[in-house]
């Protein structure tokens, strides 16, 4: 009875990240029309723009190998995999310690090296600068992540989300470490989720060929399940962030039905500040030059390590 | 028959075959005869030492052969150290010798492989089999001689004739180092078993010159940084699966040799020791992957990222060091079995990138990757299984490669605890140098795979290759096998290194099998947990569910029409990206302090019919201010020294006389 509750409230997590990831880029692009003072497609959008990708004929290169059409299932599968073990609405739940937190960031990583694989599959020159620049902002990134994991596991003592979150709730308290592993968890998940200042999820323009570079020869169902990727990624990447730094309303294991829709409302109200703040920090800036950004990633390395290196001097920074 | 009986006479064997090698060398069927005699070999061993891995920490057989040295005799023996090395090894050797079984047919001069391939694997054999000072270093030299006949099996080439003189250079030089760390440890007693040094109590400043002369010996043959600079030369020189053997198993002989040395005969470690060897390691790491990703040729690209690899085992090494040398048991069973894990691992992946990157060879005939391209089309199985050692390498889950690192990440986050301010600092600078190196490394591969398995080809020679031969392939599949099963069953791994850990640290990490749904757990479970098998097992079955549901709600039409690439599809393969402009934004974030990286646009004025150049001016440090520096000094010293050569034979007489004396006075002042 309990296994069966257990693998149900798992399921619960993994539809409902798949269900709300489309709805968050929908709303961040509602709120960002507002503030740009438009008003903006309705927030049903992306899944209507999936819907309609779903329905079209795909073209295919003609040198395109299997690798160009079983890459984006992959992508997909790994996302939806690496989200659902972030706890989002309780912790605890059925398989959350099959993966701790820096096999998330490793997961992240395979998708990341199927996606450059495909971009530079049909050998054209866009995918191949794509993929270029998406290595060179990952090599930078992703031990930035690392060192942000290491922070957040010294403090914790685990590095079982789960067991960060209930750490935090437990024994909330202002640490410089945890600040630094936050500001450098912003601009890593700005980076990750090719977002302004990094790169332009908005446009197809040459200057912001990061991301859109590798796609440019998806189409049809292809592209619907690599943009649904990309939405559960931010999903993803919020997740994170508010699980660990702001863990409050989350159910913890074996409590009723009240405490989860406490968990699920709470969760989604989280999920919107964090789409809000992200969307009010894009509009009041600039996007940098590609090369600008190893400096921006490499400043959250720096926190990273700092945040680290306060606590292998001292356990109470 | 006692285990080390039975690995004697497969030595014996070894060097039976390498007889055959040299009779038989001209006969047809003399590469196959030799490689399959090789594979059946490695494979007694293996399953010997299997045996004797599992019978437990104290399992030990030695045996005393009446050769070598008059007053020593040679000493064997196998305990559960050598017992592991043996298994990474002849598993290599194996593996190696079915690829062989294939590749060798495409071998022009099959005379100057075949007598030195298994003389090859008996020399490594017995490093580890060795267990006194002579017979080691009589092994050691050996294995060297017989890698290095292998490396000049092409000598015409006058790139090879660099690397062989190199390689043997540097080898000698290792030798050297470890003669005297060896003279060092006999004491004064002069005691070469290895029995007989274990009980010894040193000086105090002894072990730490052994420590030095050690990373000295050892670290030129695994290839730490800055006694690499042989491996990128020498390993890509050899044919393929002897590539494959130098860097996937003799890198991890020369572990092994410091693993005997350093944890096994020089006692307790002093904490300051794992200092030297993490920053060794995590430099070698860092540097060796830059290097591999800016190289054009796949086989030195794969050498490079070789170097990379020893950096990791080292980083794994040196904090089993630091845990041991504060009487952190537990943590250091953790540090050490990680860095076992890796040598395990990288034997695995690396042999099977070198066998892909050999197929690759053989069928284009093209080791430069800016040539390649497009051969996901024409070599399907030899793509997947590059593409699978890849992701292996590159440490992504589900695959093998991830859990070594997972767990040195765990050993660094239970540094904290540890005293000294020292290893505080530098640690988590490890780690941040550890995770770079992870992802660099991804991005290297992407690189190498991308570059030349996908895209168009860029030369007419990837247009028209053929997939590689049948035993090729199912050596490949074997180690892509192993290395999925070692990521998927991780437990069952760390249980089996469980023995060496226990001999040689004194405590083994908590029994992984009986975990629940077989998950790794390094200390406990609200600390960190893994299980490889399940998250495989979601990959699967949420691709099984997307493509499923895919197929049923979404459009099935599909048309295959031209590249669309913004509407400007340039038919010329040579308009697609390239190995280096790939490695350009790497090359400027990183390589303007690496490697002083400079680069210079001439661009033709307009209207010029001429071609605008890019210049780009790379410089390897290591190389420009060690090597150079020394191989002046040793030219300058040569030049002073050169009139020596001319004198009368009075002089000659009296130099001699000279330096007796002058020996003599020495000894009688020492004692």
């Amino acid at each position: 009875m309990v296994l069966i509750r257990d693998l149900f409230l798992q399921g619960a997590q993994m539809l409902l990240v798949l269900a709300v990831a489309p709805l968050l880029v929908g709303f961040t692009r509602k709120v960002k029309a507002w503030l740009l003072r438009r008003n903006g497609p309705p927030l049903i959008q992306p899944y209507r723009d999936l819907r309609r990708l779903l329905r079209k004929e795909i073209v295919v290169a003609e040198n395109a190998s299997w690798l160009f059409r079983s890459a984006p299932y992959l992508i997909l599968a790994a996302t939806w995999v690496a989200a659902a073990l972030v706890p989002t609405f309780a912790t605890g739940l059925q398989f959350s310690w099959t993966a701790d937190l820096i096999v998330i960031t490793a997961l992240l990583g395979s998708v990341r090296f199927f996606l450059a694989l495909a971009g530079m599959d049909v050998g054209t020159s866009f995918g191949g600068i794509g993929a270029s620049r998406e290595m060179m902002f990952a090599s930078l990134a992703e031990p930035a992540m690392i060192m942000i994991v290491f922070t957040v596991a010294l403090v914790a003592g685990t590095t079982q989300l789960s067991e960060v979150a209930d750490f935090v709730f437990a024994h909330a308290s202002l640490r410089v470490s945890l600040a630094l592993a936050l500001v450098a968890l912003v601009i890593v998940a700005l980076a990750e989720n090719t977002r302004i200042p990094v790169d332009n999820p908005a446009t197809h323009l040459e200057l912001t060929m990061v991301h859109e570079a590798m796609l440019l020869e998806y189409s049809g169902r292809h592209l619907a399940v690599i943009e649904l990727a990309a939405s559960l990624k931010l999903l993803l990447y919020i997740s994170l962030i508010v699980c660990m730094f702001t863990p409050w309303g989350l159910a913890q294991s074996g409590s009723g039905p009240t405490a989860y829709a406490i968990g699920v409302g709470s969760y989604l109200g989280k999920l919107a500040v964090g789409g809000f703040l992200l969307v009010l920090f894009e509009t009041s800036i600039a996007k940098m030059r590609v090369f600008r950004v190893p400096e921006f990633l490499g400043a959250a390395l720096m926190l990273g390590l700092l945040g680290t290196l306060l606590l292998f001097v001292s356990r109470t920074f | 028959m006692t285990a080390i009986a039975i690995a004697l006479w497969g030595v014996a064997g070894f060097l039976a075959t390498a007889f055959l090698g040299v009779i038989a060398r001209r006969s047809s069927k003399a590469s196959q005869l030799v490689y399959l005699l090789s594979l059946i070999i490695c494979l007694v061993i293996l399953a010997i030492s299997t045996r004797q891995l599992f019978a437990g920490a104290g399992e030990v057989t030695a045996m005393r052969l009446p050769i070598g040295l008059p007053w020593i005799g040679a000493h064997f023996s196998i305990d559960s150290l050598s017992a592991f090395f043996l298994l990474v090894i002849n598993l290599g050797g194996a593996a190696a010798s079915l690829y062989a079984l294939g590749y060798g047919k495409h071998e022009e001069a099959p005379e100057r492989v075949l007598p030195f391939y298994p003389a090859f694997l008996a020399g490594m054999n017995l490093v580890l089999l060795a267990a006194d000072a002579f017979s080691f270093l009589a092994a050691w030299e050996f294995m060297s001689l017989s890698s290095w006949a292998l490396v000049m099996s092409h000598h015409r080439d006058p790139e090879n004739m660099r690397a062989g003189y190199i390689y043997l250079v540097m080898a000698s030089f290792g030798t050297l180092a470890l003669l005297l760390a060896f003279g060092l440890l006999a004491g004064p007693a002069g005691g070469y078993a290895f029995d007989e040094m274990r009980g010894l109590i040193h000086t105090a400043w002894l072990p730490g010159v052994v420590l030095i002369l050690v990373l000295l010996g050892a670290g030129s043959k695994a290839g730490l940084v800055p006694l690499h600079v042989w491996l990128p030369l020498a390993h890509p020189a050899a044919p393929s699966h002897v590539s494959a053997l130098m860097s996937g198993v003799m890198t991890k002989v020369a572990i092994y040799g410091f693993i005997r040395i350093v944890f096994d005969l020089l006692g307790t470690p002093a904490w300051w020791w794992s200092i030297m060897v993490l920053v060794l390691g995590s430099v070698t790491a860092v540097l060796g992957v830059l290097h591999a990703l800016l190289q054009r040729d796949l086989k030195r690209l794969l050498a490079y990222s070789t170097v990379e690899n020893i950096g990791i085992i080292f980083i794994g090494l040196g904090l089993a060091l630091a845990f041991e040398a504060n009487g952190m048991t537990g943590a250091a069973a953790l540090s050490f079995t990680a860095a076992l894990f890796h040598v395990l691992n990288h034997s695995l992946f690396k042999s099977l990138l070198f066998f892909g990157a050999g197929a690759v060879l053989t069928a284009t005939g093209e080791r430069d990757i800016e040539k390649l391209g497009g051969l996901i089309h024409r070599m399907p199985q030899t793509a997947f299984l590059f593409l699978g050692a890849c992701l292996a390498i590159s440490a992504l889950p589900p695959l093998n490669g991830f859990v070594s690192e997972w767990l040195i990440f765990q050993a660094i986050l239970i540094s904290p605890t540890l005293p000294q301010w020292g290893l505080k600092l530098v640690i988590p600078a490890v780690g941040a140098m550890l995770a770079l190196g992870a992802a660099l490394s991804a991005a290297c591969y992407v690189r190498a795979f991308g570059i030349t398995f996908l895209g168009r080809p860029r030369s007419t020679a990837p247009a028209s290759a053929v997939e590689t031969d049948r035993m090729s392939l199912s050596a490949m599949f074997a180690l892509l096998g192993l290395c999925l099963l070692a990521g998927l069953l991780p437990g069952y791994v760390i249980d089996a290194i469980a023995p060496t850990t226990t001999h040689i640290v004194g405590q083994a990490m908590p029994v992984q099998a009986s975990t629940a749904w077989l998950s790794i757990v390094p200390i406990e479970r609200s600390r960190s947990s893994y299980n490889g098998l399940l998250i495989f097992a979601f990959i699967t079955i949420s691709t099984l569910l997307i493509v499923n549901a895919i197929h049923r709600f979404a459009s099935r039409a599909t048309r295959r029409a031209p590249a669309w690439d913004c509407g400007y599809p340039d038919p010329n393969p040579l308009t697609q990206y390239t190995a280096d402009s790939f490695a350009q934004p790497l090359r400027r974030v990183f390589g303007e302090f690496v490697f002083l990286a400079r680069e210079r646009v001439t661009m033709p004025r307009p209207g010029d019919p001429e071609p605008a150049r890019l210049e780009v001016r790379l410089r390897d440090l290591v190389w420009d201010v060690i090597y150079l520096q020394i191989e002046r000094s040793v030219a300058f010293a040569a030049e002073r020294l050169n009139y020596l050569q001319f004198l009368t034979i009075r002089s000659y007489l009296s130099l001699v006389f000279a330096a007796l004396v002058s020996l003599l006075l020495v000894v009688a002042i020492w004692s």
